[in-house]
């Protein structure tokens, strides 16, 4: 205040004096206390699975069978190979079937469907799947599928692709959206049919969001347990056949080892969790280097 | 460009009669040919029963107040506005004799012969290159060098060619506002269009890359016809042959949803709508008293 005063003449260009400034100082105090409180759990998880998961990862364990919970972690030719190829295969799979289906039906809501009834229900009925519970999409593999073919890789690709789709529709949705109608006009005015628009212009402009979108739903799908304890069945041995019977998966070991009682197990578990995070965490990178790829023309 | 004249030519369904009544159909021969247009969004009548022909190798401006409907009337000559739903157009309208909202016309092969440059710039985010070469491609060209051939021989029609021609790979979001719209003309020429509707081509653009634009529709005016939608009227002294001026006419009729509709006023060489307007509404919209 005093230093305003004193220059008389030079207009004070702060903030007014009083509760608005007052408010302006607590609001940005509050708001770097909400990023510190946010740091907290994002660099915890982090460091305690490293931490405790480091010990575990060499070669055999990311090659190796999973030996019986009793058995310590230095036991020799023991390790998480049959979780990753799981994970690997009963993720893959899943994305095969949701992120093409997905794609196709955010374009078809956004380009073609327009104010359809059909289009509606579409767009409604993913929004209604994003809020299902994972385990009751698992419950609903285990009722339809698994009841009737038994314990599969693919049924915990069915419940995955379930869970990924509504992720991809809308995140594609969005991307798609967002792209200009003057890019599709100034195409339909060199006499494209929509098909090409579509193909050609829309997508195009689009796909880097889409192929992070993608990727998101793959690496939060690579995470699941809850739909896979129902429907591969968590077995200790390697299963390359994904369409018969029972697997195992990188998520469901960690539930199972980590609520063991031995040291072993339970070092197996961090391993499992740093493995899943690297794995996700490889997914990004790529997700963003293609995005880099598709969108050098965008800028 | 003579053979596709024969082949439009070959096409003409319908016998150009009558046309000597409309306004501005004396000489050239007659590309469009509106007769009591109407174009109506939803319920809504936008425009009302604009009747005029629109002449060969000439350039056309439509000029008139905000929501006279001069960019809806442009945008029904290629069935653009067959995107918007709920649009639909009455009347007749005849692109070369052809009608062009005849049940077998189809809006892409129409959209292939009558291209259109936007208000606003919007270069697809592809390379120069790419954006150039979009149109050729969707008709089936593939050759390298014949794209090579077609990219060059475009970006110099639409003057600017020496100004990219180091950077053809690079995007065309990187262009300023004048080149960006050079360069949607040049797109717009790629496909060999037999008119270019242009609406408010100029409209974002400062006065140098203004008078570039128009420079080059003169050079090109030989080769094709031209309409132009424009706010500015020196703009359509300067490049025009004819003018429409259009205007809003208010139906004070009680419980009607089309309260105002646009309507054609006058239509003319464009030194008569400037000079010596027969229509007092036309004297006081070009002398600046309404508008």
């Amino acid at each position: 205040m005093a230093t305003s005063s004193v220059n008389a003449g030079v207009p004070d260009l702060r903030e007014p004096a009083g509760w608005r400034r007052a408010k302006n100082q607590i609001m940005t105090g509050l708001m770097g206390l909400a990023f510190l409180i946010i740091l907290v759990p994002l660099v915890l998880v982090i460091y305690l699975v490293i931490q405790k998961g480091s010990a575990a990862i060499s070669l055999n364990f990311l090659t190796k069978p999973i030996p019986p919970n009793v058995f310590p972690l230095s036991y020799p030719n023991s390790g998480m190979g049959p979780a990753i190829v799981g994970t690997l295969e009963i993720t893959g799979f899943a994305a095969l079937m949701a992120i093409p289906l997905g794609v196709l039906g955010a374009v078809y809501i956004n380009e073609y469907g327009g104010r359809s009834v059909l289009s509606k229900v579409i767009s409604f009925m993913s929004d209604v799947m994003t809020g299902v519970p994972s385990v009751v999409m698992g419950l609903f593999i285990y009722t339809v599928w698994v009841l009737h073919f038994g314990y599969s890789g693919l049924a915990g690709s069915f419940a995955l692709a379930c869970l990924m789709l509504p992720i991809v529709i809308r995140s594609t949705f969005e991307m798609l959206r967002l792209v200009p109608d003057s890019l599709r006009q100034g195409s339909y005015a060199l006499g494209a049919t929509k098909s090409r628009v579509t193909l050609t212009v829309v997508i195009p402009a689009a796909v880097g969001g889409i192929v992070s979108g993608c990727l998101l739903a793959v690496a939060r799908a690579a995470g699941e347990t809850a739909p896979l304890l129902f429907t591969i069945l968590t077995v200790e041995t390697t299963n390359t056949n994904l369409f018969s019977g029972a697997n195992t998966a990188l998520s469901a070991q960690i539930f199972a080892n980590a609520t063991s009682p031995y040291a072993g197990a339970e070092a197996r578990a961090w391993g499992a969790a740093l493995t899943l995070i690297v794995i996700a965490f490889i997914l990004m990178v790529v997700a963003r280097i293609i995005t880099a790829r598709f969108t050098r023309y965008s800028r | 460009m003579e053979q596709r004249e024969n082949e439009i030519t070959a096409k003409v369904t319908v016998p150009e009669t009558a046309t000597g009544r409309r306004p501005g159909s004396k000489t050239g021969s007659t590309v469009f040919d509106l007769e009591k247009v109407s174009v109506y969004y939803g319920a809504f009548r936008a425009v009302t029963e604009v009747s005029m022909a629109i002449h060969e190798n000439e350039i056309t401006a439509f000029i008139g107040p905000s929501g006279c409907g001069k960019t809806t009337v442009l945008r029904s000559l290629n069935r653009m506005n067959d995107l918007i739903p709920g649009a639909r157009v009455e009347g007749k309208l005849r692109y070369r004799g052809a009608g062009l909202y005849d049940v077998q016309a189809s809006p892409t092969a129409v959209r292939r012969r009558i291209g259109m440059v936007f208000q606003k710039a919007n270069p697809f985010p592809k390379s120069i290159y790419d954006n150039i070469a979009y149109g050729p491609r969707i008709n089936g060209i593939r050759g390298k060098s014949r794209l090579d051939e077609i990219v060059e021989t475009s970006l110099r029609q639409a003057a600017l060619w020496d100004e990219v021609k180091d950077r053809l790979s690079k995007s065309g979001l990187g262009l300023s506002g004048g080149q960006a719209q050079r360069l949607c003309i040049a797109r717009t020429l790629a496909v060999e269009p037999d008119v270019v509707l242009m609406d408010e081509p100029c409209s974002a653009l400062d006065p140098i890359a203004t008078g570039r634009i128009e420079d080059l529709m003169q050079e090109i005016k030989s080769k094709y016809t031209i309409v132009i939608v424009t706010h500015n009227m020196q703009q359509a002294t300067r490049v025009s042959d004819r003018t429409a001026f259009f205007s809003v006419l208010r139906n004070e009729q009680p419980g009607r949803s089309d309260t105002r509709t646009g309507v054609l006023v006058e239509y003319d060489r464009t030194a008569s709508i400037f000079d010596n307007p027969k229509d007092e509404r036309t004297q006081a919209y070009v002398t600046g008293r309404v508008g």
